[in-house]
């Protein structure tokens, strides 16, 4: 099959390419100074795919703003990429913090928990695991190097009900620690954090510190930790975006709705227009996830700067 | 996409149920049968003594009789743990038995899933409380559900005799007269598409309760059980009647495509593109909640006949409040679902909006002549009544129902989406089910 089809493909390239340079090209060569890395070739395929890209990443989006600012019966007699007559969006504001005596704000906060809780800490440990997988030698380096890879390829659902099994043989079921506990292990952050000390820090940085007389703790906090920055924000973001996410986990371990967070609290309104004789409140769900999805939106805008200098790490060699 | 992400998760929570299930049936050694009678002061000491009862229920009106319950016997607590309901209340309950941990003293079970956890001794057997004496008190189909032989696996809450739904003003724009017999539905049906190609006279995209609701009324006993001992067989008279005359709706796509209990079938209730409904009497209060821009539009009447004059009816959905074997606290927690399902809780439900099993509040003129408003101020309860006094009680469920309604849409589902008949569907539905009851350990036929 390649062997036939790759000759096919670079023959239309090779000839696409000069038909595109060819009219181009002519006044490059006249005043080729105007030619600046900002100033590129517009292809309007690229545009239209981009723009379809978009619509189709905020279109979701939109649909969920507006049908926020509707009431039940607003969501069922309009379109929903327009607003109804009914401009209800405070009202539906009010209304999911209080419903049910407010249990809205307490599965806020307990997804706050378990964020603070096992974002933070898988990112502590991430970092520390990180850092002295990358700037130690110790016996047996290689043999965790692939169980980190490996566990990176294990998708937490597969391992939802082995730990639940362990779990509960630990009485530890139904209690938040069943959610912060498995939430503490980020092997991807591990990995992350692993490559980024490795570019990050330089040995011959450390090497002063010891000079000078610094121990490990302190080179750790005074100087690796600093220079780390960008890469746990990095992590952080990650985690804190899996755990506030996180749905299964929780599903199988949690019972007492006191203790759900926001992902399976909504889950929960959901379903009660599946229930026999359950209040159906469509607009409290939509009004819900709409609100669980703004502290992400600002954290990631209150990061963004640490994130995008956090990925480009590492790319170009200074 | 929905459908498949809502089967995705069916299915992982489902396979998490069956990874767990296979140690579940070690989990219980003590025998529950081998319990002597607990008299009626034995509870009434547990009464005073006090404690705390563990309800995993969804049912909402429970609230109210909890708050009562506890007021009533103020050493009691009610610990009202709900908010899931369906699949995942069975995965959270098959997960704490299985664990050993965690069960709750008392559970939500509908009809369908019992003999599930009764047949793995997962439940109580509540004869020795005193419930084998409850039995005339119910009407048959819920109490046939809840009992097997001598033993009580649960108290029936509520039930839900079939009735047919209309929307009166679809019907009315149209002249067209509402059904009465199935035969007069499939017309019916022709006549409100034609005049609309955007009303449907009903939604169906292969719903399991909805299609063992149609078989048990037709009179076709697909599943009997005895003991381990299981048959399964879709090959009899009242099955044909029901996919000879089901088959043309669907062949002349005179069904509407929409799965229930999403958004889009209530937004279908509420515009008039569903113009029937033959589901369970306690659906007025989901109509009261979640289509209440069409209050006003909607009727009650009896479920459409195989032959006319009849007045056959069946069950479609209703749960039990059952003990799980490893629940603590027993005595009380007998009491309270005694008090829930067949005391002065009753009322209190019914007053919300529940549909009871009991006869007694069934025949009540109270309940009979309450007047729906939803319904234009129609006694709906009367044909409710009727139609469970008019359930035949020798159905019977699977003994894995719940596994067996989880491959519906992949057997007989295929008869809604592509060229297989329904019929054809309901077979392969039957080989699914015998192989995987052979596979848990039963015998099928």
């Amino acid at each position: 099959m390649s062997s036939t089809s790759s000759p096919v493909t670079t023959a239309s390239q090779s000839a696409s390419v000069p038909a595109a340079g060819t009219t181009k090209s002519a006044p490059r060569l006249r005043t080729p100074r105007k030619h600046t890395p900002g100033r590129r070739k517009r292809s309007v395929l690229l545009t239209v795919l981009t723009g379809l890209i978009l619509l189709y990443t905020v279109v979701p989006l939109v649909w969920l703003v507006i049908s926020a600012t509707k009431t039940m019966d607003g969501l069922a007699n309009s379109s929903g990429l327009w607003f109804s007559n009914d401009f209800a969006l405070w009202d539906n504001i009010s209304q999911t913090f209080t419903y049910h005596d407010g249990i809205f704000v307490r599965w806020l906060l307990n997804t706050l928990l378990y964020v603070v809780l096992g974002a933070g800490g898988a990112t502590l440990l991430a970092i520390l695991g990180g850092y002295a997988l990358a700037k130690f030698n110790f016996p047996g380096k290689r043999a965790v190097f692939a169980v980190v890879i490996g566990a990176v390829a294990v998708p937490g659902t597969a391992l939802a009900v082995p730990t639940f099994l362990m779990f509960s043989k630990m009485g530890l079921t139904d209690t938040p620690w069943a959610v912060i506990i498995p939430s503490l292990v980020s092997p991807f952050g591990l990995y992350l954090m692993w490559v980024f000390a490795t570019e990050a820090i330089p040995v011959e940085l450390l090497e002063a510190a010891r000079i000078d007389g610094a121990g490990e703790v302190r080179t750790f906090f005074q100087v690796a930790m600093p220079l780390l920055a960008p890469g746990t924000v990095t992590v952080l973001l990650f985690t804190t975006v899996a755990t506030w996410n996180n749905y299964f986990l929780p599903l199988i371990m949690l019972k007492d709705p006191n203790w759900y967070p926001l992902t399976l609290g909504l889950d929960a309104w959901n379903n009660q227009a599946q229930t026999i004789g359950g209040d159906v409140i469509f607009n409290l769900v939509i009004t819900g996830s709409l609100l669980t999805i703004v502290p992400l939106i600002a954290a990631f805008l209150l990061l963004q700067r640490f994130w995008q200098s956090g990925l480009a790490a590492g790319s170009v060699k200074e | 996409m929905r459908r498949t992400t809502r089967r995705l998760m069916r299915g992982i929570a489902l396979l998490s149920v069956l990874a767990l299930g296979a140690t579940a049936c070690g989990g219980s050694d003590d025998d529950s049968s081998s319990q002597g009678p607990v008299s009626a002061s034995d509870i009434q000491a547990a009464l005073k003594k006090g404690g705390t009862v563990t309800v995993w229920a969804w049912e909402p009106t429970l609230k109210t009789v909890a708050a009562d319950f506890q007021k009533k016997y103020p050493k009691v607590k009610i610990n009202l743990v709900s908010e899931r309901s369906g699949d995942k209340h069975y995965t959270a309950l098959s997960n704490a038995i299985s664990a050993g941990k965690g069960v709750p003293d008392i559970a939500q079970v509908e009809y369908f899933a019992l003999s599930q956890y009764s047949l793995t001794k997962g439940l109580s057997d509540l004869a020795p409380y005193g419930a084998d004496k409850l039995a005339s008190k119910y009407t048959p189909g819920p109490w046939n559900a809840v009992s097997d032989g001598d033993k009580v696996y649960g108290l029936p809450m509520d039930s839900g005799p079939m009735a047919m739904f209309y929307n009166k003003k679809v019907f009315d724009k149209y002249k067209i007269a509402v059904p009465t017999t199935w035969d007069e539905y499939v017309d019916a049906a022709r006549k409100l598409h034609k005049a609309d190609p955007k009303v449907y006279i009903a939604n169906d995209a292969g719903d399991a309760g909805f299609t063992t609701s149609m078989l048990w009324q037709a009179g076709s006993r697909p599943y009997k059980v005895d003991g381990t001992k299981v048959t399964i067989n879709f090959d009899d008279a009242g099955a044909k009647k029901y996919t000879d005359t089901w088959q043309q709706l669907i062949d002349e796509k005179l069904v509407s495509p929409i799965n229930g209990w999403t958004d889009d079938w209530y937004k279908g209730l509420g515009d008039g593109t569903i113009a029937t409904l033959t589901t369970g009497a306690w659906m007025p209060a989901n109509f009261v909640t979640g289509v209440p821009n069409a209050a006003g539009d909607w009727r009650a009447a009896p479920m459409p006949q195989w032959t006319k004059g009849d007045k056959a009816s069946a069950e479609n959905g209703g749960s039990s409040l059952a003990l799980p074997t490893l629940g603590k606290n027993k005595e009380l927690a007998y009491a309270f679902v005694e008090y829930a399902n067949s005391g002065a809780g009753v009322q209190t439900r019914i007053g919300e909006g529940a549909f009871p099993a009991t006869k007694a509040e069934l025949q009540a003129s109270a309940f009979q002549n309450k007047e729906f408003e939803y319904f234009g101020g129609q006694k709906a309860n009367e044909i409710f009544a009727d139609s469970a006094a008019n359930v035949a009680a020798d159905w019977s469920y699977l003994p894995f129902q719940q596994y067996a309604n989880s491959i519906f849409n992949d057997t007989v589902g295929k008869a809604y989406i592509s060229d297989t008949k329904l019929i054809d569907g309901l077979k392969s539905w039957q080989d699914a089910s015998i192989k995987y009851g052979k596979e848990q350990g039963f015998t099928v036929e």
